[in-house]
């Protein structure tokens, strides 16, 4: 009896074990197809793509493979900084890879996107022009890149929690420092979205190069240290969900599965979620040619599939962040539609900004002062 | 020759996984940017941030050593005395959770720990008053000492068990007491594997990330988020190289007192 229940014990624990194995895997890098080394010389039916974690539905993938006889190999990656020295390397060519604003913007500076042939991509019309202007501020001539999603940055509040604490919801990002919150704040884990709340707070552009105004900025980080509770990236999602905090910093694009999410769990509060008067960042996630792709063409399919409605709006149903896809914003349903958490007044983002590579030197002096913040 | 052949892959891994990374941060570490020759990355450890972030490392994983110290001696002497069989029993469950992944059994304390966390949650049912560890240094040794502890039992164990009984025998035929047999006899025998345990547990401790990342919140800044951050965020490379080349004296200086206390490799853990 007593080495039944061991051996049990033993084949409970490798299957966790073999679980926890499998999971590990599917959040690091993900390759779809077989192995990378046997392509054909050509490289004609092949297609190297590097995308942020959990930003495709996998089925369109499958979809285009079908359809284009190309054959996808899909890597992803978790933060625009860790993406950067791999492509600028060229270790592993990438087809297509998809950065944000900021990044491209530095991409290009540095050489290191092809332009797009628009000829390939006739699709690209569905895209409403508004954030074909958007994407000016880092892509002035629309040469580089095709948007693929956008969203905001805002606070998401615990409307039971406030309630109990006393305090109005929020409105403002100046609201992140009161002190009654002390302990139920969680803000984002990264220098430029720190910067942007403590920057923008005050008024000033959250592309600042401006000593005084950083290190007022940096100042105020410092003060409203003790009142966070936590700086993570990821997190904030399910930290809300799970009632830990009172108010987040967090991204747009989660909040439909947060209401979805809640109104699953049947909570006994409500997570809403506000844009801050002072203008917030407004970011696009969109994809770009490297120089050195080998398969530039076949990137060019791939970017002209996604900009076709019907897969633009199956992965908006995957990823939920907001689309700039007019042809996939028809598609959907009028409740979506009229959600102005994920879809946003054009009116209400007058203050808002993108964010802009600032120079190597520039990003030292960001990171330095992150680091201050951090330590004390 | 054959035995030449059979050393061949060692060499291709030593020199791959080993000798070469080591040898592009030493090349990192003293370049900049353009590739000049510079001491400044690893003179930047003397700025007042990467100061205080290096003797908080120090601090707090000098205290989680201490911690597992105390709690594995005894542990490792219970397991010794209790022989082979069952002993060897407790040691299988304690290395166990080792096979799970170590990010995993980490994020696993995060939910236990959490403000309306599984801990918190039996507390309250209890009726005794909440637990607000996580996020602060405390939950942070909390995780350094769960994550290693079995660092520490396993080398102590290793050389306890080697002990013959007759020398504790002897030491009571002749009129010493439990005390004195501890100070004398089994504090000195198994000082290999006490050095052996520590290094291998303060090295992790001081040079770890994860764990101040995922119980500290990011709000405690150690020497190992400065040199990740360095990697992923910033970018900086060279940064990065030169505050790990000031680890690796730390590294060095441990190795160093384990070739002195543990000439015969006796402690090493497996």
């Amino acid at each position: 009896m007593k080495k039944k229940f061991i051996a049990g014990c033993l084949a409970a624990f490798s299957l966790a074990v073999l679980l926890s194995g499998c999971q590990g895997q599917a959040s690091g890098e993900g390759t779809t197809g077989a192995n990378k080394n046997d392509s054909s010389e050509t490289g004609s039916d092949e297609l190297y793509v590097y995308n942020w974690g959990e930003y495709i539905d996998e089925e369109v993938i499958t979809q285009f493979e079908e359809e284009t006889g190309i054959r996808v190999i899909y890597d992803w990656f978790e933060t625009n900084e860790e993406m950067y020295p791999i492509i600028e390397a060229g270790a592993v060519s990438y087809d297509v890879v998809c950065p944000s604003d900021y990044m491209i913007q530095k991409m290009v500076e540095n050489g290191l996107l092809a332009e797009i042939n628009f000829d390939n991509v006739p699709n690209v019309s569905q895209i409403d022009p508004a954030y074909l202007d958007m994407s000016k501020a880092f892509d002035p001539e629309n040469k580089f890149s095709v948007p693929y999603c956008w969203g905001t940055v805002g606070i998401l509040y615990n409307t039971k929690r406030l309630g109990e604490l006393g305090v109005a919801p929020p409105s403002k990002w100046e609201d992140l420092w009161d002190e009654r919150l002390s302990g139920e704040i969680l803000m984002q884990d990264s220098v430029r979205d720190a910067f942007m709340v403590a920057l923008k707070k005050n008024g000033f552009s959250m592309n600042s190069e401006d000593s005084s105004e950083l290190e007022q900025a940096k100042q105020d980080l410092i003060r409203q240290k003790p009142l966070v509770q936590a700086y993570v990236i990821d997190q904030v999602r399910d930290k809300m969900i799970g009632g830990e905090a009172a108010v987040g910093v967090i991204y747009s694009g989660e909040m439909l599965y947060i209401q979805e999410e809640v109104a699953n769990l049947g909570l006994d509060y409500k997570l809403e979620y506000v844009l801050p008067e002072e203008g917030t960042n407004l970011w696009l996630d969109s994809w770009v040619i490297p120089k050195n792709a080998k398969n530039k063409e076949n990137a060019e399919k791939w970017i002209d599939f996604l900009c076709r409605p019907e897969i633009a709006k199956a992965n908006f149903e995957y990823i939920t962040y907001p689309t700039p896809n007019k042809g996939a914003f028809d598609l959907l349903d009028s409740d979506l539609q009229n959600n102005k958490s994920v879809f946003p007044d054009m009116d209400s983002l007058t203050n808002c900004e993108v964010f802009r590579y600032l120079g190597d030197e520039t990003e030292e002096i960001y990171n330095d002062l992150w680091k201050e913040v951090k330590s004390n | 020759m054959s035995k030449k052949l059979l050393a061949g892959p060692y060499l291709v891994w030593m020199a791959g996984f080993i000798i070469i990374p080591l040898g592009l941060i030493i090349y990192y570490g003293l370049t900049d940017r353009d590739g000049l020759f510079t001491i400044a990355n690893v003179a930047s450890i003397a700025t007042p941030e990467h100061r205080k972030a290096l003797w908080l490392s120090l601090w707090l994983s000098l205290v989680s050593t201490a911690i597992c110290l105390a709690l594995a001696y005894p542990l490792a002497m219970i397991l010794r005395n209790r022989g082979v069989g069952r002993g060897s029993f407790i040691v299988f469950i304690f290395i166990l959770p080792m096979w799970m992944n170590f990010l995993l059994r980490t994020m696993a304390w995060q939910t236990l720990l959490e403000k309306n966390g599984v801990l918190n949650g039996i507390l309250s049912f209890l009726h005794l008053p909440n637990q607000s560890l996580i996020n602060t240094a405390g939950a942070i040794i909390l995780g350094m000492v769960y994550n290693f502890l079995p660092f520490m039992v396993l080398p102590i164990y290793n050389v306890l068990s080697k002990i013959d009984d007759d020398i504790i025998h002897a030491a009571r035929d002749l009129g010493a007491n439990s005390m004195q047999i501890l100070v004398q006899i089994w504090l000195p025998l198994s000082v290999p594997g006490i050095i052996s345990g520590i290094t291998m547990v303060f090295v992790p401790a001081l040079t770890t990330f994860v764990i101040s990342n995922l119980l500290g919140g990011s709000k405690i800044l150690l020497i190992g988020n400065v040199i990740e951050q360095e990697f992923t965020r910033a970018g900086n490379w060279h940064m990065g190289s030169g505050l790990s080349l000031v680890l690796m004296i730390f590294i060095l200086i441990s190795m160093a007192v384990i070739a002195k206390y543990d000439k015969n490799g006796e402690g090493s853990a497996f």
